[in-house]
């Protein structure tokens, strides 16, 4: 089973723009993977493309998962104006998330992540601690009303925030906190999401770290490796690419141009 | 008796359901899905001769009740077609349509040569109507003696039957349909994507890297319906309508148009299910219609075409 009408049991706004959905069905038996996403139907007859949401959160145990998205463009609004009670047609789990097999227990990692870039780093974290891995979270937000889960990350993580407008946490973003405080600190893996610009960043920055992996974004349309429309160039040949849906959304850090 | 059977040239179809090229890859992912078996045939995405990756992103872009692609052509060439997705798609009992695109009429013989010699490709969707290409693609299909002489080429050579895909970007599509029956294609598909442009509000440039791209979907199927219409009034090899079909209704409102069979496109991005789904469908909706099978129902087109 890979689609299903997931009822909507939690509907929580989170920032201004920010919804926290909770959805319960049969096809979280399925979702297991950090990074991997949700095709979410728009509950609307003339928006046809299904919207990407990356997974926040997977609790198999009630059933349920979690997926925070902005409501931006027609299609995120329409689906986060829905009723608790109501259902989403949901496809997923889907594409290639976050490997940490390669972890042992002790071992250090370091998630960066950026706006709404950071819900996939939230299971991460979950299970990387459950593997017994030490994990600190950066977190670049633009301002402090734009900040979220910043207290879910705390349980499970180190902590450091930046915020474009010095509102809340340190001024800047992500990079001041990295060339700053974090500078001398080494990590057994790196894991990022975000905007191109920190994608781009961590791409370059630890492209000589041996275990960096990076979760990037396109406009989708099948959502499943059919209809290429969601291709990244490779670093190594860049005539050539990879589907982001299908071979990722999460690469390893200098496989692809960002 | 089965009521959802069709017969075209190279194709005995089980039903008149097949997903339209481009929208299902070479299959492999929607096996995942479901029994590729259950449809009436598969059309693979555009082979060109050698692998080709395409446009800049972005590629898509929502519009309302529908989508513009540039895709670009992207897929793994003649060779790896041949070697590797038909030999796939062999296992499944479904008909092939192999879609063949290029950028000169040397390029699109030598891939219509080559894959009609698949014992595993039923018939050649001929695609000279591809907007998002800068060479080739929808100059074959736009100007009628170009047209003909590529039709005509490739029926030279080609093992299997020709169904030319024509492109709705034109003034008079009927001349097109003609010269290309005229050269000897044994079926018409149609219609092709509408040339499209959305722009980024914030940024002022069009949305699409490649800035137009193909618009599909709902929003197109009264254009395909209008056009598949006229097709089939001037010519009379049978055509396999395209274009915007999301349902069961939408299936034979396309079959009283004046198709013998019908392609899904974008409706698979929507629902990866949507084919069963209107397979599954089809029976029930016709009976409520009064209508017997779905032969009977082209007979009954073509024949009240010819009272008036």
């Amino acid at each position: 089973m890979k689609q299903e009408n997931m009822s909507i049991v939690e509907n929580n706004r989170v920032t201004k723009d920010v919804h926290e959905i909770v959805l319960r069905g049969k096809l979280v038996a399925e979702m297991k993977i950090p990074g991997q996403f949700l095709n979410i139907k728009v509950p609307r007859e003339d928006l046809i493309l299904r919207r990407p949401i990356s997974l926040a959160a997977i609790d198999p145990h009630n059933q349920t998962c979690t997926v925070l998205i902005r409501s931006e463009g027609q299609g995120t609004k329409s689906i986060c104006a829905m009723k608790v009670g109501s259902s989403l047609d949901v496809m997923g789990p889907l594409g290639h998330g976050f490997n940490y097999d390669f972890l042992k227990s002790g071992d250090s990692a370091l998630l960066i992540g950026g706006g709404i870039g950071i819900p996939p780093l939230f299971e991460l974290a979950k299970q990387l601690v459950d593997h017994g891995i030490n994990v600190t979270s950066v977190l670049g937000f633009t301002t402090k009303d734009a900040i979220f889960y910043e207290r879910q990350f705390n349980e499970y993580s180190e902590v450091l925030i930046s915020t474009d407008d010095g509102s809340y946490g340190t001024h800047g973003t992500v990079a001041t906190l990295l060339s700053g405080q974090l500078a001398d600190k080494t990590y057994s893996a790196i894991y990022a999401c975000g905007p191109k610009g920190l994608n781009r960043m961590v791409n370059q920055n630890y492209k000589d770290h041996p275990n960096a992996y990076v979760s990037l974004e396109e406009r989708m349309a099948c959502g499943m490796g059919a209809c290429a429309a969601c291709v990244c160039q490779r670093q190594d040949d860049p005539t050539k690419n990879e589907k982001v849906c299908d071979h990722g959304p999460v690469f390893r850090v200098g496989e692809m141009v960002i | 008796m089965n009521r959802l059977k069709v017969s075209l040239p190279g194709l005995e179809l089980k039903n008149p359901i097949m997903p339209a090229s481009g929208c299902f890859g070479f299959g492999e992912e929607f096996a995942e899905y479901y029994d590729l078996s259950v449809l009436g045939a598969i059309m693979i995405k555009a082979t060109t001769l050698e692998e080709r990756y395409g446009n800049p992103t972005p590629r898509v872009a929502e519009t309302p009740s529908g989508m513009l692609n540039a895709i670009g052509l992207q897929n793994p060439g003649l060779v790896r077609v041949m070697n590797e997705k038909l030999p796939f798609l062999s296992h499944y009992n479904t008909k092939i349509i192999a879609n063949v695109a290029g950028s000169s009429e040397e390029e699109y013989v030598k891939v219509c040569v080559e894959i009609s010699k698949s014992p595993y490709v039923h018939a050649i969707e001929l695609n000279i109507s591809c907007p998002n290409v800068k060479h080739g693609g929808i100059a074959f299909g736009t100007d009628p003696e170009v047209a003909y002489r590529l039709t005509k080429a490739v029926k030279a050579v080609s093992k299997v039957p020709i169904y030319v895909k024509l492109s709705p970007n034109v003034t008079d599509i009927v001349v097109i349909a003609k010269a290309i029956e005229t050269a000897g294609a044994d079926g018409i598909t149609m219609i092709n994507t509408l040339v499209g442009m959305r722009i980024d509000l914030r940024t002022r440039k069009p949305v699409l890297a490649n800035q137009t791209g193909g618009l599909s979907g709902p929003a197109i199927k009264p254009v395909a319906i209008r056009m598949i219409h006229q097709v089939a009034r001037a010519v009379s090899i049978p055509i396999i309508g395209m274009g915007g079909v999301m349902n069961a209704d939408d299936v034979l409102e396309m079959i009283m148009a004046g198709a013998s069979a019908v392609a899904i496109g974008t409706a698979n991005f929507s629902d990866p299910y949507v084919c069963p789904k209107i397979i599954d469908s089809l029976e029930k909706r016709m009976d409520e219609l009064g209508i017997v099978s779905i032969e009977t129902l082209i007979k009954d087109t073509r024949e009240a075409r010819y009272e008036k």
